[in-house]
């Protein structure tokens, strides 16, 4: 990653692993630095950690069951695992957007309104109104919805309902938006709109990014975290990585689409992959390849 | 010979077709039946379902149901506000972000027993505690009765419509920074036409049910004179009407079962209309 005068969002060997029938390492001691106002995407094939990853960053995989954490997330230097602090507390300062579009069942002004009530951040019912209107102007959705701001969210478009969703994340007055795969689900003319709200959100905000268009991410990123089978296998500022990747799997990734990626990698790895879920995965010594780049 | 497969599909359809037109015509059946036998009576004289019953209605047809119709209102109303208050925080305890999906499990097979036991029996239960504390039939134990009822059928109900709420109304709740609570309420509020249906059908079987009430709440042929004195219901009092010697008494049996199948498809169809309005709102929206 670059030097960043002031880094928000650092990962400490995070490890995730789900405990259900079937143990699995989704996340395996991850040691990252997200800088502040820029964006960061997480790119790597389906199923290779990238949403566990995003959600271990504010906690929200604690709302599934069996789902164990090692390591250590800290915002500006503060652990969000360590503390007393509600968790609720932690995901306020670290908002997460969904991949699928989805509205809360309120009117569009209350879909952005809910998070300044649960809050009680607000003085009035003007500021509240001022409040709304400007967080839905940022996310260039205001002159499309200002006159009907009591139809139901459910009822936008798709493209629409996601700039709401970003529009509800911003007015809890996060440091950190965590967006997964937030265009994924939208046809190319939404997903652009989205992406230019996203490329104008991040002089103000610490974004992290999950997605699987490798395209997007050179669109978009100021660094890149290419992710696989949950471990990092390369993480840099966005020019370096596209231009100059380092290692061999990165460059079969970059050059080539996803499954060119798995190709490249052969079959062995996976098999050792596999072989190591089954067993104590917890070695805090495992070389960590953004460390070894620095 | 074995029918081609063209054949099996027509014979399919006319069997599918048979058994839907069988049902539908057996409930409008029911409903006709009771509409043109119990309005007959009840639109010539609509006075009976207001009027209190006389000294000796149940013999000689004197006044009206008015008791029964008020039993059922004070019994059935606050028993199903507790029920639905009950009901929804045990649904919502049900869900991952309070209990392990083996507990959610264990704890629906055991509802599912309990809709599946006979009303009659919540009766005996019930019976059996206002002898044990040596209280006697009354209006308050209808209610305690009919919430036990009601309770097993409301939160099976209203835990599928939870479940069928995207989990991504969680997520993005949660993902606002709303505690659990806070979640739990926007998940209700995604699953409302759901919670609501499920309400609605405990409320419909609690005013409609005899058994529960038959043995609890006292069968009394007077006004309601308070919580701890006997009343009787609508459907407790069709089947004494429908028993009685005069002729006039069981002509009020359709009259009362009449009322009791307009309220009830009354009120249905008012809560139709209210979750429609409120799927605008649900993700996904109505007209997606």
């Amino acid at each position: 990653m670059t030097e960043s005068t002031d880094t928000t969002l650092i990962t400490d060997d995070l490890a995730v692993t789900y405990t259900g029938n079937r143990t699995v390492d989704a996340v395996e001691g991850v040691s990252l630095e997200f800088s502040a106002n820029r964006l960061t995407a997480i790119i790597g094939p389906s199923g290779c950690g990238k949403s566990t990853l995003l959600k271990s960053l504010n906690r929200l995989h604690e709302i599934q069951p069996n789902v164990e954490i090692t390591g250590d997330v800290r915002l500006n230097g503060e652990s969000i695992y360590d503390t007393d602090e509600p968790t609720p507390e932690v995901r306020r300062r670290i908002g997460y957007v969904p991949q699928k579009p989805t509205p809360l069942p309120l009117s569009i002004y209350e879909n952005v309104a809910y998070g300044l009530r649960i809050h009680g951040d607000y003085g009035s019912t003007e500021e509240l109104d001022e409040r709304v209107e400007s967080y839905l102007r940022k996310v260039n959705l205001w002159d499309e919805v200002k006159d009907r701001l009591d139809a139901p969210g459910a009822e936008l478009s798709t493209g629409q309902i996601q700039r709401l969703c970003l529009a509800r994340s911003l007015a809890v007055e996060p440091d950190v938006l965590l967006c997964d795969e937030v265009t994924s689900a939208l046809d190319p003319i939404s997903a652009e709109t989205v992406e230019e709200t996203l490329a104008d959100l991040k002089d103000e905000y610490t974004i992290v990014m999950v997605t699987h268009s490798m395209d997007q991410a050179r669109r978009l990123a100021d660094d890149v975290v290419f992710l696989y089978l949950g471990d990092v296998v390369e993480a840099n500022d966005a020019e370096s990585f596209f231009t100059n990747p380092q290692t061999e799997r990165t460059k079969a990734f970059v050059g080539g689409s996803d499954t060119a990626a798995s190709g490249a990698t052969g079959g062995n790895e996976r098999d050792d992959h596999a072989a190591a879920a089954g067993t104590d995965d917890a070695d805090g010594a495992r070389t960590d390849p953004v460390r070894a780049e620095r | 010979m074995a029918l081609d497969r063209y054949a099996r599909q027509r014979l399919f359809g006319w069997l599918a077709r048979g058994a839907a037109a069988l049902v539908v015509a057996v409930m409008l059946g029911v409903v006709a039946v009771t509409i043109y036998r119990g309005g007959r009576v009840f639109l010539t004289d609509p006075a009976i379902a207001v009027t209190p019953p006389g000294s000796r209605y149940m013999l000689e047809g004197d006044g009206g149901f008015l008791h029964a119709v008020l039993g059922s209102i004070f019994i059935v109303g606050p028993a199903t506000v507790v029920s639905m208050v009950l009901a929804v925080s045990t649904a919502i305890y049900l869900q991952s972000d309070y209990s392990s999906e083996r507990f959610a499990d264990a704890v629906n097979m055991f509802l599912n027993v309990l809709w599946g036991t006979p009303p009659i029996v919540y009766g005996v239960f019930v019976l059996t505690v206002i002898i044990a504390v040596g209280a006697q039939t009354s209006l308050f134990f209808g209610i305690v009765a009919i919430a036990i009822f009601q309770y097993p059928i409301m939160t099976r109900y209203t835990d599928e419509a939870l479940r069928s709420a995207p989990e991504t109304v969680k997520e993005a709740t949660y993902g606002l920074g709303a505690t659990r609570f806070e979640t739990a309420l926007m998940t209700v509020r995604a699953a409302l036409p759901g919670v609501v249906a499920g309400i609605v059908m405990g409320f419909a079987r609690g005013i409609g049910d005899a058994a529960t009430v038959l043995f609890t709440a006292g069968r009394s042929t007077n006004m309601p004179g308070g919580p701890f004195e006997p009343a009787t219901t609508l459907p407790v009092l069709i089947f004494d009407q429908a028993m009685s010697f005069n002729a006039e008494v069981r002509s009020h049996a359709y009259a009362a079962a009449f009322v009791l199948i307009v309220a009830v498809l009354a009120l249905i169809f008012a809560s139709k209309l209210l979750a429609g309005r409120y799927a605008r709102f649900a993700p996904g929206g109505r007209h997606s």
